[in-house]
């Protein structure tokens, strides 16, 4: 589905991305972990087309997409849920979810309309606030809002960037839950989270980030297991 | 719309067209044609300011270009400047097409730095190309009709063709993308929407109508020169005062807003003597303290404001 190779992506002179090299098959949930200032919202946004790489590549599904403009890469269907939600505020929700579906502007306002009432039963939490303007949500409805959104592009790739930042522990779990449903209906997500633990239970594979560059990579439980893992993410001390 | 917006949109423009029957002084009509220039202005510049979130301190050189597309029509070829009001607003409208291809690479306050800097630049040419524009001597026109009603039915529907045009695109698809990009660009990118596309597809209109106001101010007041029309406080910066005074982003702010610059300032100018400017300037200053959204966006809070005065006293009887 992805293929990621030597990718080297810098923000003016500083090097945010180096030699990143990593693939995804179809329907895998990858989380990526690492501290801040790793490169992992970077590098959701060069698979976005937010950023431009100097060096590498980007395959989806074979063909080459990297420096690619971000709707192009929404019409190849990688629709990325930006870090800080982002949602448009003074719009209401159901705006909200139809500018999700803008690259779809060929598509029937029944068709649409279906995808609404899909995302809607997704997060019931949504429903009865379309007419609500987003900003008055709580941060939790906000974050299903910004994944909602991204959904009714109808992505192969979904790219979520710290879904969980600023959530009570409960609405972290509820939005775990759904990216677990989601997988089943066939999308791909790559997930960017500081909420390892979290990440790591949703998660088939998992790859971590260090100053730009993949240093560990591997299914989740071994992720978990690894005592380098244990001991800067997840707050576990090494057996002595 | 609403069936109780259309109604009063009706009611203002037979109200409108009606008034001249009743208000014949001229100096009071004058005030009228005024209004509705700045009012084309306002909500022109609403259009990209208030809907798209671009903030312009240029939109002088759209008024600019469409004075002087009137003006030079007359100067160097005797050609009516009524077709100026046609030529006005494409010369404008086709000026912004390269404007916007450059500004718009930047973002916030570099935007509105860079636009700042265009009207500047304008001024400057023309005050410099002297053969072409007669500079600072300017350009004064002997005006072919003197009747103040005409300017005013002129104006009006000048006025009322730019509101149904914003309102029109405000209210389609592209207006949803242009508020999407206001709050948040980099979120509007993330869905696909190609925002520098849709912030040129509001400086089009935006400029086009611009140039409109400048093409019937040259007709109109029928003197202009570069440190008039292409003048930064006196244009640019009064036209977002006006949206701030009436309401950012409301369909009838920017109408409000010019009728309360336009009435406030000639009210203070006459009355107040030299003193005016510093009176009107910590009104507005008040204005824009206590209501951000400008009156029609804070009408709610006028309203219950209103209403909280009037239980109060009865309470109190």
């Amino acid at each position: 589905m992805l293929e990621v190779k030597n990718l080297d992506v810098y923000h003016g002179w500083v090097q945010a991305l180096r030699g990143v090299s990593f693939n995804v098959s179809k329907g895998e949930i990858v989380a990526i972990i690492g501290a801040n200032g790793a490169g992992k919202s970077t590098l959701l946004g060069a698979l976005a087309g937010l950023y431009r790489p100097q060096k590498g590549e980007i395959l989806l599904k074979g063909k080459p997409v990297a420096g690619k403009p971000p709707e192009y890469m929404v019409r190849q269907g990688v629709s990325l849920a930006p870090e800080r939600r982002e949602i448009f505020n003074t719009l209401t929700v159901l705006d909200n979810l139809l500018l999700g579906a803008y690259h779809r502007y060929r598509a029937g306002k029944k068709e649409v309309i279906m995808d609404i009432e899909k995302t809607l039963e997704l997060f019931p939490a949504l429903k009865g606030r379309e007419d609500h303007p987003a900003g008055t949500l709580s941060g939790g409805l906000q974050q299903m809002l910004a994944i909602g959104r991204g959904l009714m592009a109808r992505p192969g790739l979904l790219l979520l960037d710290e879904p969980s930042t600023g959530l009570a522990p409960l609405v972290v779990r509820e939005i775990m839950s759904t990216l677990a449903n989601l997988k089943k209906t066939g999308v791909t997500i790559i997930l960017v989270e500081q909420n390892t633990v979290a990440a790591l239970k949703v998660a088939g594979r998992a790859l971590v980030m260090e100053r730009g560059q993949i240093v560990l990579s591997g299914s989740a439980k071994e992720i978990m297991g690894n005592p380098g893992v244990q001991q800067a993410y997840l707050g576990r001390t090494r057996m002595a | 719309m609403k069936h109780k917006n259309i109604l009063l949109t009706v009611a203002f423009f037979l109200v409108a067209f009606l008034l001249p029957l009743f208000v014949k002084a001229p100096y009071q009509l004058h005030i009228l044609i005024l209004i509705f220039i700045w009012a084309i202005i306002g909500t022109s510049w609403n259009l990209l300011g208030g809907y798209a979130g671009q903030v312009s301190f240029g939109h002088a050189a759209f008024f600019g270009l469409g004075a002087y597309s009137a003006g030079l029509l007359t100067l160097h070829y005797g050609i009516s400047p009524w077709w100026g009001m046609a030529l006005g607003p494409v010369v404008a409208a086709l000026a912004s097409l390269p404007i916007g291809v450059i500004c718009f690479r930047l973002r916030g306050p570099y935007f509105a730095l860079a636009m700042l800097a265009l009207g500047e630049i304008f001024r400057i040419v023309f005050l410099n190309i002297a053969s072409f524009t007669n500079g600072a001597k300017g350009i004064l026109i002997m005006p072919a009709i003197t009747s103040k009603e005409l300017y005013y039915y002129i104006g009006l529907l000048a006025l009322a063709v730019t509101l149904l045009t914003t309102y029109a695109i405000v209210h389609s698809k592209i207006g949803y993308y242009l508020v999407s990009i206001r709050e948040d660009q980099d979120a509007a990118t993330s869905l696909g929407i190609p925002t520098t596309l849709y912030k040129n597809l509001a400086l089009l209109p935006s400029a086009f109508f611009t140039g409109l106001a400048g093409a019937l101010y040259m007709n109109y007041v029928a003197f202009i020169d570069p440190n008039i029309v292409f003048n930064l406080t006196n244009i640019s910066v009064m036209a977002i005062l006006v949206v701030m005074l009436g309401g950012v982003a409301t369909t009838w702010g920017p109408t409000v807003g010019a009728a309360l610059y336009i009435v406030l300032g000639e009210l203070f100018r006459t009355t107040l003597g030299s003193a005016n400017v510093l009176v009107f300037g910590v009104l507005v200053c008040l204005i824009i303290m206590f209501l951000p959204n400008g009156i029609v966006g804070e009408l709610d809070l006028i309203k219950r404001m209103v209403t909280r005065k009037k239980t109060s006293l009865s309470g109190g009887v």
